[in-house]
């Protein structure tokens, strides 16, 4: 296969369950060789696209390819290529960590010496050697995480599918998961990633499509996205009322959209663009006014910044819901 | 590798999986035991003295009817256990490897077989304690314990298709009730079929439980010399009739199942 070639490529996807539409017109294409984060809130579409493109679920219209393969007529084949970690461990509690990796390994007809080679080998690279040969049952929500994230690695996958990886982990759980996803995907895997947590696709994707009710709304870089909604923010808080009053009359000839200024704790924020030099010009504005400044920072517009202009509502509400019609605050 | 062997192969280690489970959690194989020989002692001493079958003992007459209740409640486990894998993710797992789509089947009904054979020692055992015999060769008792367990094993497809429905073991332990307890009361297990009423007494003739049920009392020898001869053909030859029964629940089940296993997702 050519470098740089699509690992995946859906087009038009749609997905029905009788008047609910899972997916409405979903297209995506992941190159070889990138993590891609499908970022929404819940029932937004983020699963049902996964359950397409690894084959569990036929999609009513659109057509999707994973390596070149056909999610419908090639899916047999398709399966060999591809690892899949679901929304909640996937693992069979009853069986020890080494027996679930090695009965993965079968399936992927490995063979028998290549499948407990292969379980051993991952168990040791996720930190698991010691609870191998105990029962999942009494596993840590983290450790199932890895023994799953394992179990989708075990026929050293083109591309990975991760859903959610790390819902309902406690943070510090969550941090053990991210930095064995960057690991991973450092090695070079394609990844499609969903999440609901805008940090979480920050960190480990090198694109994000915001989806919300069935369709992609926004594709780009962490950064792109975050410039769709203007620049940075300069934020400082000044000791009175009138020092804010002043202070945003200063700023004003900086500011690309309107400035706010919170009254009780006289905190400004002025969307600005041009990085570290704007914050420089501000600072000297602002002495040159003789303003006594508390706090100052330029800090870049967050992803959930960015969600809640796209959709008009925050992540944590159901997708399904009605939007809002104008962004909150 | 042909399709089929690799179906095999799959299926095998599936099946491993889940006597791993029955190994691990031990409750598990004393409950479904357990119940059975609740059972046996049940109607042997409760029931036993009230039922009264003319021309032979009550507890000779019993133990075919509680063999076929107890492998018919065995195969509900199939279902139970195919509706905890969805659940759980399992079944995505499995649905996303490049695995023989029959094969979580295959290795889930054999793996129940197993659970069944189980069952059918530990009660013949306690049937043979509470004074049950066998009465005919050893190939004959042979070929009923055979017969039950692949009567069992036909029914075990049809508790698959409902477990792959309803994707929760609570829901399918209700809905399979339903079904059960019909099947095996209304049916020769625990009375004669001949002394019940009219539409009860037609749809325990022709019952798939009564089959077997006859089947097995012939094949132990536990047969009543005194009963008259059953005027319907399913229980004149209740060997054959089983066998039926058992060709026609494959057919019939097995493609369903695997349809039903192809669209299954967790939600």
């Amino acid at each position: 296969m050519a470098p740089m070639a699509d690992a995946i490529v859906a087009e038009g996807l749609v997905k029905r369950y009788g008047s609910v539409v899972a997916l409405d017109g979903l297209d995506l294409v992941v190159p070889e060789g990138t993590v891609m984060g499908l970022l929404g809130p819940n029932g937004a579409g983020k699963t049902t696209t996964v359950r397409v493109l690894t084959t569990l679920l036929e999609c009513d219209e659109g057509k999707a390819t994973v390596t070149g393969l056909d999610v419908v007529a090639d899916a047999k084949e398709l399966r060999r290529r591809i690892g899949l970690s679901g929304q909640y461990a996937a693992v069979d509690e009853n069986l020890t960590g080494f027996e679930n990796l090695d009965m993965v390994g079968r399936l992927y007809h490995l063979g028998k010496k290549k499948s407990r080679d292969r379980a051993r080998e991952l168990l040791e690279r996720f930190d698991l050697v010691e609870a191998a040969d105990r029962p999942v049952k009494g596993y840590s929500g983290g450790m199932r995480r890895r023994l799953d994230l394992a179990g989708a690695l075990v026929a050293t996958p083109m591309v990975l599918f991760l859903d959610e990886p790390t819902t309902g982990l406690d943070p510090r759980s969550r941090l053990g998961m991210w930095d064995v996803i960057s690991e991973l995907v450092a090695g070079g895997t394609t990844l499609l990633l969903t999440t609901q947590y805008l940090e979480e696709a920050d960190r480990l994707a090198d694109k994000i499509a915001v989806i919300d009710h069935g369709k992609v709304i926004a594709l780009g870089t962490a950064n792109e996205l975050k410039d769709q909604v203007g620049g940075e923010r300069l934020e400082l808080t000044v000791g009175s009322a009138h020092d804010a009053a002043t202070a945003k009359a200063a700023l004003s000839p900086l500011a690309i959209a309107e400035i706010t200024l919170d009254d009780r704790s006289h905190r400004l924020t002025v969307p600005v663009s041009g990085g570290a030099d704007v914050l420089v010009d501000g600072i000297r504005r602002l002495d040159a006014e003789s303003i006594k400044v508390l706090d100052i920072g330029l800090r870049r517009p967050t992803l959930d910044d960015v969600f809640l202009t796209l959709t008009g509502h925050a992540t944590g509400e159901n997708g399904t819901e009605e939007k809002q019609g104008e962004r909150g605050e | 590798m042909s399709a089929f062997v690799e179906a095999l192969g799959d299926g095998a280690v599936v099946a491993k999986r889940n006597l791993i489970k029955i190994k691990r959690v031990p409750d598990l194989i004393v409950f479904s035991t357990l119940s059975p020989i609740m059972f046996v002692l049940l109607f042997a001493y409760v029931f036993g003295g009230s039922i009264a079958i003319p021309g032979m003992d009550y507890r000779e007459f019993l133990m075919a009817g509680i063999f076929a209740q107890t492998v018919v409640f065995g195969a509900t486990i199939t279902g139970a256990g195919l509706a905890e894998d969805i659940q759980k993710g399992v079944i995505d797992r499995f649905r996303s490897l490049p695995m023989a789509r029959s094969a979580v089947l295959i290795g889930r009904t054999t793996s129940d077989l197993a659970n069944n054979v189980i069952v059918i020692v530990v009660m013949s055992l306690t049937g043979l304690i509470v004074g049950w015999r066998i009465h005919s060769s050893f190939l004959e008792a042979l070929a009923g314990f055979a017969l039950l367990l692949l009567f069992a094993y036909a029914l075990s497809w049809g508790m698959a298709i409902v477990g792959l429905m309803v994707r929760s073991p609570e829901v399918f332990n209700n809905a399979s009730f339903i079904a059960i307890f019909p099947l095996t009361f209304i049916a020769n297990t625990f009375v004669q079929e001949s002394r019940l009423p009219g539409p009860l007494k037609t749809f325990a003739e022709w019952n798939p439980v009564s089959a077997v049920t006859a089947a097995a009392r012939e094949l132990f020898g536990n047969t009543n010399p005194e009963a008259p001869v059953p005027d319907v053909w399913s229980l004149q030859h209740p060997v054959l009739m089983t066998l039926i029964w058992v060709a026609v629940f494959l057919l019939v089940f097995v493609p369903l199942a695997i349809r039903q296993y192809r669209k299954a997702v967790a939600r």
